[in-house]
């Protein structure tokens, strides 16, 4: 099954600290200008191609002209003489490529802090998931040497997907440490270092065992800072592969951003693209904020290319994928490919969605989520969460709440059902929420 | 006292890896010549060849030599020479200050706490004093304590001054925890305590943490460091999975940390024999692979004999120890606990073996403080009590503007709000009216 899903990026490769938000000593003008307003079409050229072929675990291959703008863009669009492994381009359906102008799009000239590349195409690295993250890792330990790894075979294995491959080699036994199989003790131990001074990142081998660190996550990692007076800041970073997975069974298959995000004093982060991996990886371990970073197995394949220049992303920002005019799409992780292939199909029938990838599962970046509501005035969330009390259902809330005069319908939140994911894969792909769903929402919606 | 025969600790024969199966075996059943060690010998003896539950009485009583009896002995042996004591007269002053200081905290704790002036669960410490005194007055300031609910006296041992943990008791702003924490939770970066956990098993990761992060120093960082963590944690949870897990892991990476049992055979209402399968606790550290021992918990000079020794091998990097300390709680487990379950006649015995009279007597037969010093210090540690009360009681009550404070260590993890700016910026949030 072949996903096409040309994705939009911008990025602001700013530090933590800058960020292009209006001056707050200036009162906001109303509403700001989107990010990515379309610049002059000479301005720059770029396009991407990113082939998403679900039969071998996701493998993407994307095709990048250079550019003038440090962004990264994916359409569907193929342009000839670039590199393309053939076989993967032969199989490309053009007719479901958006081809049309408006599609292209992204404004960079305006941004604060942004590099500018010049013209020279750079020879920059295609990646995938798997390698951004552990890039931004080693990026971080060479930084820090408080930064360490601790998890079950983190060390010499490699870890489990082989995020932290090679890294025990160069750092150690004990700055990658494989802990025997103790989730709550071992992420308590975390926490212990982390108040005692160093910057351990967890890795749960499945986010889903780290139900059996609840404990310590939601007493300690949550509230210490705060039971402390202040005293104790836990600069820990969870992170590990969640999401329902290719036939894993219904205890491989868990999300448990839903269950963390009442936890009070911790945030929660998605990553969905090499791109923003690395970049919230670094922007986690840098955060003396306890944070959750989630990643999802069937991504650590996702190609992409990746910036040579160090880079951090905002914690708490979440990125604009698609901008369009008719309907906000809310979405993150696995489920923002499923929206934009979704997205292509809506193109060709007429529609503009815009696609909003919220990065951000807690604190939600309210700002851009609202400019788009106010925009659009209609919302689709699209997640991977049960429906009940998941993330799609908080962020179902507090629209309603900040935006309600902006609605102009009610709130469509797509999730799973509320099921135990079955291991026969024609019920765990009615279990997720599928692109030909997302259309018929839409299309359901903007009647 | 049990000077001259000193509290020996087993040691593990396999402190290296090797094969374990032959010598395992005969390794835990190597119980050491009564006179030598009191209470482990006897009580194993004696626990071996019951299988019913005994009341706590019959079963302590062939190992209670009270310290009076030692100290009789003793002198029937030689005339105590200053050379053959414990202790000198400046350590037996400071333990007995920081004892008496425990008990005159933990009374007047309790007489605020009927007065209405601190509220929710307040878990009082009076007659485990020993153990505090007897392993805490060994550390340095970069040490790091972990304790439970019942961690006030942990705390003032440590350093923490009485006026900032009554404060914090009060619920004011003056307090260790800026009125955050409650009794349950007693933190001080300042002298290292790292808590105060209200879930019990909770703290011992944590503790092993601080050690890890000590091995770290010295391994990775470079940088001079031999800093030991005590984790104190009570005989209820030596059956917590948490306890289990971090011995494993202590004595796997030889972390430098004590794991001290104050074992009052009560977890409220829940005998220690009748949770346990086999109660002697001491014995799971050698399951391990790290020394287990059993210690009078009552007597601060034994305790102190141990934590010499266990400390001792921390700071050299042998690896971590398992210490069982039998010690006793006066009050209930707390101040709303009726106290109901246990005999009267327990309560009574235990209360002969009152470990600030013992060290009284310890010093006044030895000739290390008059009576008229003793009394000094009492009036003084009455003072800093009734001082830090009325600190307290001044004290002004957290401002809402303390209500959003340290969530976060970096308060962006509140997000951006819908006007474009993060919401820590918002004064509403300064104020503490924002809702986030």
């Amino acid at each position: 099954m072949w996903l096409c899903s040309p994705l939009i990026h911008s990025y602001s490769s700013t530090s933590l600290s800058s960020r292009h938000r209006p001056n707050r000593h200036n009162p906001p003008p109303s509403p700001p200008p989107h990010p990515l307003t379309p610049p002059p079409r000479s301005s720059f050229s770029v396009k991407v191609a990113c082939l998403i072929d679900l039969s071998s675990n996701l493998e993407v291959h994307c095709i990048e002209r250079k550019t003038s703008f440090f962004f990264i863009h994916c359409d569907g669009s193929l342009t000839s003489g670039l590199n393309l492994r053939n076989s993967r381009s032969a199989r490309l359906s053009t007719n479901a490529v958006a081809t049309k102008q408006d599609n292209v799009t992204a404004s960079t000239a305006s941004k604060p802090g942004v590099t500018n590349v010049d013209e020279t195409p750079p020879s920059k690295p295609i990646g995938n998931i798997l390698e951004a993250l552990r890039e931004g890792l080693e990026e971080e330990m060479e930084r820090d040497p408080r930064v360490c790894v601790m998890g079950e075979d983190v060390g010499h294995y490699g870890g489990s997907y082989k995020v932290t491959k090679g890294l025990a080699t160069k750092y150690g036994d004990l700055r990658v440490l494989d802990t025997p199989i103790a989730e709550n003790s071992f992420t308590g131990m975390a926490i212990g270092a982390a108040m005692t001074g160093l910057r351990p990142i967890v890795e749960g081998m499945n986010m889903g065992f780290l139900l059996l660190a609840f404990n310590q996550i939601s007493n300690n990692c949550g509230m210490l800072h705060y039971t402390s007076g202040g005293q104790f800041k836990i600069p820990i970073v969870i992170r590990g592969p969640g999401g329902v997975g290719r036939q894993l069974g219904a205890e491989h298959s868990q999300r448990l951003e839903s269950y963390f995000q009442s936890i009070p004093g911790i945030q929660m982060v998605a990553c969905s693209t090499p791109y923003n991996a690395k970049g919230l990886m670094k922007a986690a371990i840098r955060s003396d904020n306890p944070v959750i970073l989630f990643e999802h197995v069937l991504l650590y394949n996702l190609k992409e290319r990746i910036p040579d220049e160090e880079y951090v992303l905002n914690l708490e920002e979440a990125e604009m994928v698609r901008p369009g005019e008719h309907v906000t799409i809310l979405t993150y992780s696995r489920m923002r490919y499923h929206v934009m292939q979704a997205a292509k199909t809506l193109v060709n029938k007429g529609y503009d969605p815009e696609v909003i990838d919220i990065r951000s599962l807690k604190p939600f970046d309210l700002y851009t989520i609202g400019n788009s509501v106010k925009k659009t005035h209609r919302v689709v969330i699209v997640e991977e969460c049960m429906r009940t009390g998941g993330i799609g259902a908080s962020l179902t809330a507090s629209i309603n709440e900040n935006f309600h005069d902006y609605l102009d319908a009610p709130i469509v939140c797509l999730s799973s059902q509320d099921v135990p994911t079955p291991y026969a894969g024609t019920l765990e792909e009615w279990t997720v929420v599928q692109p030909a769903q997302i259309v018929a929402a839409v299309e359901q919606l903007c009647r | 006292m049990a000077c001259s025969a000193t509290t020996r600790i087993i040691h593990n024969p396999l402190a290296i890896s090797s094969s374990r199966s032959a010598e395992k075996s005969d390794f835990s059943c190597k119980i050491l010549s009564p006179s030598s060690f009191w209470g482990s010998a006897s009580l194993g003896k004696k626990l071996l060849s019951v299988n019913k539950a005994i009341s706590p009485i019959s079963r302590r009583s062939a190992t209670v030599v009270a310290v009076s009896d030692v100290v009789k002995e003793k002198k029937l042996k030689s005339s105590s020479s200053v050379s053959n004591l414990l202790i000198t007269k400046e350590e037996g002053l400071v333990l007995y200050e920081d004892m008496v200081l425990g008990r005159a905290f933990e009374d007047m704790c309790a007489q605020m706490y009927y007065r209405g002036k601190m509220f929710g669960f307040v878990h009082l410490y009076n007659g485990q004093e020993a153990v505090s005194t007897g392993f805490i007055k060994l550390l340095k300031k970069e040490d790091c304590v972990v304790s439970t609910y019942r961690d006030h006296v942990h705390a003032l041992s440590k350093g923490v001054p009485a006026r900032q943990v009554m404060s914090e008791l009060f619920g004011k702003t003056t307090g260790c925890c800026r009125g955050q924490g409650g009794s349950m939770h007693m933190f001080s970066k300042e002298h290292n305590v790292l808590g105060g956990f209200a879930f019990i098993g909770e703290g011992i990761p944590v503790a092993t943490g601080a050690a890890f992060t000590s091995k770290y120093k010295r391994e990775v960082l470079k940088e001079d460091c031999d800093e030991v963590t005590l984790a104190f944690f009570g005989d209820g949870t030596c059956n917590n999975g948490q306890f289990f897990e971090c011995l494993n892991m202590a004595a796997l990476w030889k972390l430098p940390i004590v794991f001290v049992v104050e074992n009052n055979l009560w977890a409220i209402g829940m005998s220690h024999l009748r949770a346990t399968s086999d109660p002697e606790i001491w014995k799971k550290g050698p399951a391990f692979g790290m020394p287990g021992v059993h210690v009078d918990g009552m007597d601060v000079l034994k305790v102190r004999e141990v934590a010499i020794e266990a400390v001792g091998r921390a700071r050299r990097g042998e690896g971590p120890t398992l210490v069982e300390c039998e010690t006793y709680r006066f009050r209930g487990h707390s101040l709303a606990d009726p106290d109901e379950l246990r005999d009267p006649a327990e309560k009574a015995h235990y209360a002969t073996r009152d470990p600030i009279t013992a060290l009284k007597k310890y010093i006044l037969e030895n000739k290390l403080a008059s009576e008229a010093e003793l009394k000094a210090i009492e009036k003084k540690i009455d003072e800093v009590v009734e001082d830090s009360v009325e600190f307290a009681d001044k004290s002004p009550v957290p401002a809402r503007s303390q209500l959003l404070e340290n969530v976060f260590a970096d308060p962006r993890g509140f997000g951006i709000g819908p006007d474009g700016k993060y919401r820590c910026e918002d004064p509403k949030f300064t104020e503490g009216t924002a809702q986030v």
